[in-house]
């Protein structure tokens, strides 16, 4: 084993290719649940994101359109989930459960009707990458940032935009007092079902464009449950994270982290025992059931995150 | 001024249904622009109803809403502020993680998206300044005393430009001090011309502050008063529609054995600090010790150490002689210890559950309820029907959904359970609050009862008047120690106020 092994470029590279799915769905994940609506529906909307992107990539050669459309079907998703849980006050785990439950299965027989045996096109029109020129050529930095996809760019872009909104704005400060007391906001009258309509919709589409870039940026073809969980993944970065997007994109890249490390030291040793890499692979998802259980530091949830709001009910 | 415009509210003909419920049943309240109105009734007469409807919380069934001689309709909380109208809520409207600023600028930021933090601060403080309410502004509202958040309501409605201020039962859940600093600040804010709607249970708050009195009973007008000619009981009649009868009155216990000793007990809080630093005191057997003070004083921690709720670090807690402080709740009840605690929601009863279900709770794995780990629904809901009928539970209907029921038919439920079984010990900790007069004298009645019959009762409360009339000796609580053990009769307001503000040398 070497110290490249294990912060090398290549490695860092890697975490922040592999962080970039899993913070697009933290950072839904962060919208929709500071509003107090549990959005587990995001794994579905990522994929119906990955795969309708395909869909519009093959058919319209334009990256943006694909981009769109899959946002779109994100977003569509989403709705959905907003309307049984906002709107029909259903519980907002079963809601999104199901979704997912239909995300899967309506990808895998579209994706049989539209591409067969074949599995997608070769030629997808796919998000580039952005090559930072001269800072390509700097040593180490450039080979970690260097040539990153567009979307990675953009994700770490919206943690910033994102945490901007939610704590330097005074639409962000209404969305926290609908999730936290969502009575409270609407005795000031604040409009509390409209505010999480909207926040569960941008859920969706952040989702969505973590599934875009999983088919369009990475993969450059849709296979059937490519997402592989990372929604979820992306809901434990949130928690970890402590539902701030700044502290989601330090879990994601964590996450990342040891994705990569479990890529790198494949067949790696030290001295002479081999290192363990199908038990190091399995690290993010301990950290994932550390962060959920609780032990990674105490988080606590927005107060009424995941409770329905009943206009004439008891308080 | 005309008459027309000296009424500033003019509600005529109220109704309100919820479901098959009819909470509201053409209701009428007149409030002149100045006063202070004081709005009573027992628990569900439809006092916290009639103010979401002007609050605009609730959209009434039938009847009109006049506001400065002007009909209007009232569709939202928008609305009602618009009219300068505001409300200071029974459960506070505040979130707690936002500042206090943020609080009171919520829903009406002012200048730009940007959440500018300065600014709203300063714009805080200035009121503050204003109206001589004081509280930091740049806090986090759920670090703060419950006292100083409902300033922050009360700073909440001011910014908002309200004219007339709707206070749902603001005092039940303040300390005695909080109480009248509360009241200073209704009386400046009536000498700034603003007008006030007061609800409370509390008959002294109504003679003490405020000028008409409009009577709730069962949804429906039951009197309007004018407070500088009425007195306490006639405002009770028009409440409950009967007399109430005198408490007091009742032999001292003759000595008889310790049933409760506890010696140099040490207990920490939840957040680790030393809440109990050695407290002593016994109970015998047919005899009520008060435990009075400020609230947050070790007195929820005392109960709870009793029932085997938190393990003491130190000392010893006997009943019969035997030593229970490494006991659990189940062991501790077993040997005739009862228990009413502070928070019925938290602590008492499954909301979710039927009455009868609530009833055996704690018994559920016993004869007659249970056999062989098998429940007994037929002896279960037959038990809840008797004991339903006998603690006087309204509806009498041992199936109803406990979260369904009023807070003192809640609170009988939990007495039911608690006492029908001879304990010997009740530990009893605030069991009137937010409770009518209604049901707070059947509470009291039950409880001496229960004395009557030889159980030892420790009574923890922070309700003066309360600790007065049942108790037969008053222990004074202050920073996790007992100050001072009073006999009932040398026990004057005066005294007790001063041992519970911590003033023991001024009050020997
Ligand atoms: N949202 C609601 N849904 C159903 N029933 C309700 C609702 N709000 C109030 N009620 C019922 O309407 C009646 C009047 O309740 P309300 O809260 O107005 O009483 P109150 O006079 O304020 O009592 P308290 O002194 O206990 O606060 C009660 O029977 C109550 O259970
Ligand atoms: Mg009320």
């Amino acid at each position: 084993m070497t110290l490249d092994q294990v912060i090398g470029a290549g490695v860092l590279a890697a975490t922040l290719r592999l962080a970039t799915p899993i913070l697009l769905a933290a950072l839904g994940g962060v919208v929709s649940e500071r509003s107090g609506v549990v959005n587990i529906a995001l794994e579905g909307c990522m994929l119906v994101g990955a795969f309708f992107g395909v869909v519009a990539a093959d058919r319209t050669h334009s990256v943006v359109l694909a981009l769109a459309v899959a946002m779109g079907a994100g977003g569509i998703l989403a709705a959905i989930h907003a309307v049984a849980a906002i709107h029909l006050r259903s519980d907002q785990i079963v809601s999104g459960m199901a979704l997912n439950i239909l995300a899967l299965g309506l990808t895998s027989y579209l994706d049989y009707q539209f591409y067969g045996n074949t599995g997608t096109p070769a030629d997808l029109a796919g998000v580039p990458d952005v090559s930072l020129g001269p800072i390509a050529a700097i040593p180490f930095v450039g080979d970690v940032i260097g040539n990153q996809n567009a979307i990675v760019w953009v994700a770490l872009a919206l943690v910033v935009v994102i945490q901007a909104f939610l704590f330097r704005t005074v639409p962000g400060l209404r969305l926290r007092a609908v999730g936290e007391h969502p009575r409270a906001a609407d005795t000031v009258g604040i409009a509390v079902r409209p505010t999480r309509y909207w926040a569960v919709l941008a859920s969706g589409l952040l989702a969505a464009l973590g599934g875009a870039y999983l088919s369009l940026s990475v993969a450059h073809s849709f296979t059937d449950g490519m997402t592989g969980g990372r929604g979820f993944i992306g809901l434990a970065a949130m928690i970890f994270g402590r539902w701030t997007p700044a502290g989601a994109l330090v879990a994601s890249l964590l996450f990342g982290y040891g994705t990569a490390l479990s890529f790198s030291l494949q067949g790696a040793s030290i001295g002479s025992v081999q290192v363990p890499v199908q038990l190091l692979s399995t690290l993010p998802y301990v950290l994932t059931i550390l962060a959920v259980a609780g032990f990674v530091g105490r988080s606590r949830p927005p107060a009424a995150d995941g409770l329905p709001y009943e206009t004439e009910g008891h308080a | 001024m005309s008459a027309e415009t000296s009424m500033l509210v003019d509600m005529r003909g109220i109704e309100k249904r919820f479901g098959d419920l009819v909470a509201l049943r053409g209701v009428d309240l007149v409030v002149r622009q100045g006063e202070i109105h004081a709005l009573v009734g027992e628990n569900g007469a439809g006092k916290s109803t009639l103010m979401n409807v002007l609050y605009g919380l609730y959209r009434p069934d039938a009847g009109s809403i006049r506001i400065r001689g002007r009909e209007v309709r009232i569709a939202g909380p928008r609305d009602a502020i618009a009219l300068g109208i505001g409300m200071i809520h029974q459960h506070f409207m505040l979130v707690p993680p936002l500042t206090v600023a943020e609080n009171v600028v919520l829903g009406d930021e002012r200048g730009g998206p940007r959440l500018d933090r300065r600014a709203i601060e300063s714009r805080v403080a200035d009121l503050e300044k204003r109206f001589g309410i004081v509280v930091e502004p740049h806090a986090r509202t759920e670090d703060i005393p419950l006292g100083l958040q409902q300033r922050v309501e009360i700073l909440k409605v001011l910014y908002r430009g309200s004219e007339l201020l709707i206070f749902d039962e603001p005092t039940a859940v303040l300390t005695p001090q909080e109480v009248d600093e509360l009241f200073a600040i209704v009386r400046t804010l009536r000498d700034e011309g603003k007008t006030l709607i007061l609800i409370t249970h509390k008959l002294r708050e109504v003679m003490a502050v405020t000028d008409n009195i409009t009577v709730l009973r069962g949804g429906r007008n039951a009197g309007e008063l004018v407070t500088r000619n009425t007195n306490p009981s006639e405002i009770a009649r028009a409440m409950v529609g009967r007399e109430l009868k005198e408490l007091r009155a009742r032999a001292t216990p003759a000595r008889a054995e310790v049933t409760l000793k506890v010696q140099g007990l040490e207990a920490k809080s939840d957040r680790g600090a030393l809440a109990l630093q050695g407290v002593d005191f016994d109970v015998r057997s047919g005899e009520i010790l008060g435990i009075a003070g400020v609230g947050g004083n070790g007195q929820s921690e005392l109960a709870q150490a009793i029932l085997g709720l938190r393990r003491p670090t130190g000392g010893s807690i006997q009943i019969g002689g035997v030593d229970i402080s490494k006991d659990d709740p189940k062991r501790t009840r077993a040997r005739g210890v009862a228990y009413v605690p502070e928070d019925r929601h938290l602590e008492g009863l499954v909301l979710a559950f039927s009455v009868a279900d609530d009833f055996i709770l704690g018994k559920q794995d016993r004869a007659p309820y249970a056999r062989t780990g098998v429940l007994d629904p037929v002896t279960i809901l037959r038990n809840g029907g008797r004991l339903a009928a006998e603690y006087d539970v309204r509806p009498p209907n041992p199936k109803a959904i406990v979260g369904n029921l009023s807070g003192g038919n809640q609170q009988k439920v939990v007495l039911g359970r608690e006492l029908s079984e001879r304990p010997k010990l009740i530990v009893v900790s605030q069991p009137t609050r937010g409770l009518d007069i209604a049901a707070t004298e059947y509470v009291h009645e039950r409880l001496l009862e229960q004395r009557g019959q030889g159980a030892g009762i420790l009574l923890i409360s922070s309700e003066l008047d309360e600790i007065r009339a049942l108790s037969d000796r008053i222990a004074v609580m202050f920073e996790g120690r007992i100050v001072a053990t009073l006999d009932a009769a040398s026990a004057t307001e005066e005294r007790l106020g001063l041992l519970m503000a911590g003033h023991g040398e001024a009050a020997a």
